[in-house]
């Protein structure tokens, strides 16, 4: 590949902390003037170099088939300065080094495959998720159909702050629910039949949580779902079938976040039917729009924690049996160590 | 009554997953209905190995303790 000259300034009102407005043709033929947060939002996301944005594609579930990759590959040489696409820790790829003057032209060849851009700022986030149990041996759930009906139906909603929703197959968790404004992770009861079962000790061996005992002499098993992480593993690994599948469902996680503080989310319901998802999403939404008015940028954790019971009450009709007793309150992951004098902000707090 | 193994392997001292992949290409070489006899460890193998075999869909018929190992007894499907 060609080297590209590349010229470069960088941009002096971002020092300033100035923010300037340009005029950007996004729709053909109907110039408009945008200030950066707006551009923000459509994910056009600023750089320190004058001029130069970061375009952010819209990838939920970090799943991009062929015809798009190749069209990826073919505009990006064309309208980015440099010479690659960046993965955005959420899935999403990136194209950076785009002037505006190009937004137009970009998004349409994209367009042409379906390829849509992503955004940034205070809405809902483009969702995240694993492979699930499409092929993933692991997987409880499937993910990834869950994860393109959020971004269907939910992608894009105005909140106070971001909003970030991701899905997880099975406990082992590579999606980090509980690091996410609300979280979603697949699980399943194993229930037992003592018919079947001939007492060959596996179920034991093959659950890591310790929830399995096999009694010493007839190997037949007691489970302790105080224990249970609802993995089925042991469903997995029960050579007579005598581990089945009960309920099937969603661990729900709310308030959490990464960044300089970050967040542990809270288990708020658990073996939540796939169906009821939607539901949870539009009432958490609901809640923290309602309870953010003219608090501005604050995430819902940082609301929940003031506004706990409130939130409890106001989700109890939706999440009905599957609710947890007694759920705790998102709380902060101490990180810093050496931090020892900080406490959380009240403003902030609300 | 139990049916006499076709084959066998010991795998005791294999880790996983090579006791797995020599459990498997064993069973390639089988009859669909014979019987393969497998010992491995307890632990990580015992948690794992049936698992596997259950999902490559051949039948565990047998599972016996025998101090620190398991014996299997594997129909091929």
């Amino acid at each position: 590949m060609k080297n590209k000259k590349i010229d470069i300034k960088y941009d002096r009102h971002l020092e300033e902390k100035r923010r300037p407005k340009i005029e950007v043709e996004l729709e053909k033929g109907k110039k408009e003037v945008f200030n950066l947060d707006q551009l923000k939002s459509g994910g056009y996301i600023r750089q320190r170099q004058k001029d130069l944005f970061t375009v952010r594609l819209r990838c939920p579930g970090g799943r991009v088939n062929f015809e798009k990759l190749k069209k990826i590959a073919e505009v990006g040489p064309k309208y980015s300065k440099k010479d690659y696409v960046h993965i955005s820790v959420r899935q999403s790829i990136e194209i950076p080094y785009v002037n505006y003057q190009d937004f137009l032209p970009l998004s349409k060849e994209l367009e042409e495959v379906g390829q849509k851009i992503a955004s940034c700022g205070p809405r809902v986030r483009v969702p995240t998720a694993c492979s699930g149990c499409e092929y993933n041996p692991n997987g409880l759930i499937d993910v990834q159909k869950l994860c393109h009906e959020i971004d269907q139906k939910y992608f894009g909603i105005q909140c106070n702050h971001k909003f970030k929703i991701s899905l997880s197959g099975c406990p082992i968790d590579c999606f980090r629910t509980n690091e996410m404004d609300l979280g979603f992770q697949g699980a399943i009861e194993p229930l037992w039949d003592e018919e079947t079962c001939n007492g060959c000790r596996i179920c034991g061996y093959a659950c890591k949580e310790g929830a399995i005992t096999n009694d010493s002499k007839t190997g037949k098993p007691s489970i302790d779902r105080t224990k249970c992480l609802y993995c089925a593993d042991c469903i997995r690994a029960c050579p007579t079938n005598s581990w089945r599948e009960g309920k099937k469902g969603l661990i729900v996680r709310v308030g959490g976040r990464h960044g300089r503080h970050p967040v542990n989310g809270s288990v708020i319901a658990t073996l939540l039917p796939e169906d009821k998802m939607g539901q949870v999403i539009e009432k958490v939404i609901e809640w923290y729009n309602d309870r953010g008015k003219g608090k501005g940028r604050v995430r819902i954790g940082d609301i929940l924690m003031g506004k706990w019971p409130d939130f409890v009450a106001f989700m109890k009709p939706v999440l009905g049996e599957h609710a947890v007793k007694n759920p705790q309150k998102p709380d902060y992951i101490k990180i810093h160590s050496f931090q020892t004098g900080w406490m959380p902000n009240p403003i902030i707090e609300g | 009554m139990e049916r006499k193994p076709d084959a066998n392997l010991d795998l005791r001292g294999v880790i996983c997953p090579i006791n797995f992949v020599k459990t498997k290409l064993k069973l390639e070489q089988m009859k669909t209905g014979e019987i393969l006899e497998v010992i491995i460890d307890s632990g990580e193998p015992i948690a794992n190995v049936p698992r596997s075999v259950k999902e490559e869909g051949h039948k565990i018929v047998k599972v016996e303790k025998l101090n620190n190992h398991f014996r299997l007894l594997i129909e091929k499907i």
